[in-house]
């Protein structure tokens, strides 16, 4: 290539993801947006009426839907930093030689589909499942106690299917930390709690960040899990995207339910990276 | 006796089968600046890391100012470390970095900005108190590291090869830097390195180590005027070492004769009733004298060998010489060029030469490989 078109090079390398969110993103995204103004019906087709009213009207029919959906999501994704921050703290750190067989269990649920994985939560949690059941035959659980269908099941699964996402960010954060920091850290009169909180936390907020948000989002939109394993009473906005698009076909509703969801999100993950500092997630 | 600051009693660390430190016993005393020299993989930074409390020793007892420390850990040690490679906090400013002890101590924050300034005067960074160390350059890190140390005004400071990471120039600089801020503060360091020049420059005293023991313990010169083995004698410059047997013992000196049959003499107190010994001498203390000048064999006082010249580089302030021995044995000579002025003036290869020097300078390093043995040269 000539010397005076070199600059290019690097905009090249572009071409190829670029052309991608052209084609799946930008293009569907524009079509949602007029989708979302239009009025009509699947019967005698769709006109642009520039609608804006749709999503005042959106919002105040399936509030309490989305409120749920932000609830579940976040309660999920305090759990996944629960379960998940001390389970790769100690792969990170104690893991030694087993390091890497730890990490392949932790992805190994990936090896069969998110699908069979919540129906067989669903045997699992069933009334008088393994558990359950067991549990009731022994009389330690009143016979009508019931798990499946309730908040519980779904948190549990949601919890249980994002679990990895929160746990391999984590890891590389935590995983570059140097031990040596820590010592540092003691040297310096912190004590073990002290430094953990003083060193360790902070240089793992990026992989804290990154897992929040691959475990929240995700969980916000999910459908699967609400449906195998909720009740009416925990239909998540998800559960009424997915009707609206694919039962009533009432494509308009549908549009406008997902920009609002999306707008949401990202407000949302806007005010958390305030909260974590944006500053600590670059320098690190 | 001074007081004394760190004692180590008969301290082993043991990782699984390697055995790191053996058996170490040493006192360090206050307000001196003390090295751990040695080869890598010795044990000086296993040994400095059970005094800052980040490794438990396998056996032994360790002292700080007289109270037993062997069980606490590194927060509950008035022991502050410069690691070797800082170890700074990246998360963290300058300032934040420096600050970090004083704040885990609950200081007022008045009073910590008072001494974070004059902590960071004192390194020569004032100015710099909200960089990141990644914006650092490797020598600032390196002061930024001492005063994070310093400012909680430690009873020890360890410092494990410090200025490692730096170029010579800068190394050189920063070795006069440490000693000025030593001795204005006067705390022990305790300074880890395997660079004997280094160690000879700032040292009150040094312990040389290999292989997880000490091998000689003293000030500067007597390690290198007097080392008490051949290990010592190698890794503090460049020395001549001659097999021979104890004579007899005349005054204040004792006859040794060399293997090739030539008599030396050497101070009595360094043969210290050994039998077989070596007798070494440094090369800069032997006189390269031409044979053919005539003067007269054995000349009263000096020790005496002759030998032929088999190598001569001129070096600008000094020339090196090989000789070689009538039995065989070559030693190194450095010949200081006062009076001459070029390659052209140096002793050719071949010529036949006497090397003589002062019997004071005659050292004596006892046969056997038995530390112990070694280690009662030095007693
Ligand atoms: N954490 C450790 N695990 C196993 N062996 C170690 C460990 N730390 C040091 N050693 C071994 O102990 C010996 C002394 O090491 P070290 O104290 O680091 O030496 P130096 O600082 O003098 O180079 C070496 O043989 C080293 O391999
Ligand atoms: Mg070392």
């Amino acid at each position: 290539m000539p010397r005076r078109f070199r600059w290019t090079v690097p905009y090249l390398f572009l071409v190829p993801g670029g052309l991608w969110l052209l084609a799946f993103f930008v293009v569907p995204m524009v079509v949602m947006a007029s989708v979302s103004l239009q009025q009509g019906s699947l019967a005698q087709g769709y006109a642009m009426t520039f609608n804006f009213g749709i999503y005042a009207e959106t919002i105040a029919r399936w509030s309490s839907q989305f409120l749920r959906s932000i609830e579940y999501a976040v309660i999920v994704t305090v759990l996944t930093v629960l379960i998940g921050y001390p389970m790769a703290y100690t792969i990170a750190f104690r893991g030694g030689r087993a390091k890497n067989i730890l990490l392949l269990l932790v992805i190994l649920p990936f090896f069969t589909s998110f699908i069979i994985r919540t129906l067989s939560w669903k045997l699992l949690l069933a009334d008088n499942g393994i558990v359950l059941g067991t549990l009731k035959e022994w009389g330690l659980l009143d016979s009508g106690f019931r798990l499946i269908a309730t908040p519980i099941a779904v948190i549990s699964g949601l919890t249980y299917n994002f679990l990895p996402f929160m746990v391999l960010p984590l890891y590389v954060a935590l995983e570059k930390v140097d031990p040596r920091l820590i010592e540092a850290a003691n040297d310096l009169y912190a004590s073990r709690v002290q430094g953990f909180l003083r060193v360790t936390l902070p240089l793992s907020l990026p992989g804290l960040f990154a897992g929040s948000l691959l475990t929240f989002i995700p969980a916000v939109g999910d459908f699967v899990n609400a449906q195998i394993l909720g009740s009416p009473d925990t239909t998540m906005i998800g559960n009424v995207i997915e009707r609206l698009f694919l039962s009533n076909n009432d494509y308009p509703q549908a549009a406008a339910l997902g920009f609002i969801l999306m707008a949401a999100i990202l407000a949302m993950v806007l005010v958390y990276a305030r909260l974590i500092g944006s500053d600590k997630l670059t320098t690190g | 006796m001074a007081e004394v600051d760190v004692r180590l009693d008969r301290v082993t660390k043991r990782f699984h089968d390697v055995v790191a430190v053996d058996d170490l016993s040493l006192d360090v005393r206050r307000g001196e600046f003390f090295s751990l020299l040695g080869p890598s993989g010795c044990g000086k930074t296993t040994t400095l890391r059970m005094i800052g409390g980040f490794e438990e020793a396998t056996s032994g007892k360790i002292f700080l100012a007289g109270t037993d420390v062997t069980g606490l850990p590194p927060y509950r040690r008035n022991v502050n470390t410069v690691f070797q490679n800082y170890a700074l906090f990246p998360h963290l400013s300058v300032y934040e970095n420096v600050a970090f002890g004083l704040r885990r101590r609950r200081v007022a924050s008045g009073e910590i900005r008072h001494q974070v300034g004059s902590m960071l005067e004192l390194v020569e960074l004032p100015g710099y108190e909200a960089r990141r160390p990644s914006q650092l350059s490797g020598g600032q890190q390196q002061r930024v590291a001492l005063a994070r140390a310093l400012i909680n005004h430690p009873q020890v400071l360890l410092l494990d090869e410090p200025l490692g990471a730096l170029d010579l120039k800068l190394r050189k600089q920063m070795q006069i830097e440490l000693k000025r801020i030593q001795t204005e503060v006067g705390i022990t360091f305790i300074y880890v390195t395997h660079d004997q020049e280094e160690a000879m420059t700032m040292s009150d005293r040094i312990a040389v180590m290999r292989g997880g023991h000490i091998e000689q313990l003293g000030a500067p010169e007597e390690l290198y005027e007097r080392p008490g083995t051949a290990f010592v004698a190698g890794f503090l410059g460049v020395s001549n070492l001659l097999d021979g047997d104890v004579a007899e013992v005349d005054g204040d000196y004792s006859s040794v004769r060399l293997t090739g049959g030539t008599l030396l003499r050497a101070p009595r107190p360094a043969v210290n009733g050994a039998r077989r010994v070596q007798v070494g001498v440094r090369p800069e203390k032997l006189r390269v004298v031409p044979i053919s000048d005539g003067s007269a064999a054995g000349s009263g006082d000096l020790n005496t060998i002759e030998g032929t010249i088999l190598d001569a580089s001129y070096i600008g302030v000094s020339t090196q010489y090989l000789v070689e021995t009538r039995d065989g044995q070559r030693l190194t000579v450095y010949s200081q060029n006062l009076e001459t002025s070029g390659a052209g003036e140096a002793l050719a290869d071949g010529q036949q030469v006497r090397l003589t020097w002062k019997p004071q300078h005659t050292f004596v390093i006892g046969q056997t490989d038995d530390p112990t043995a070694q280690g009662a040269l030095n007693a």
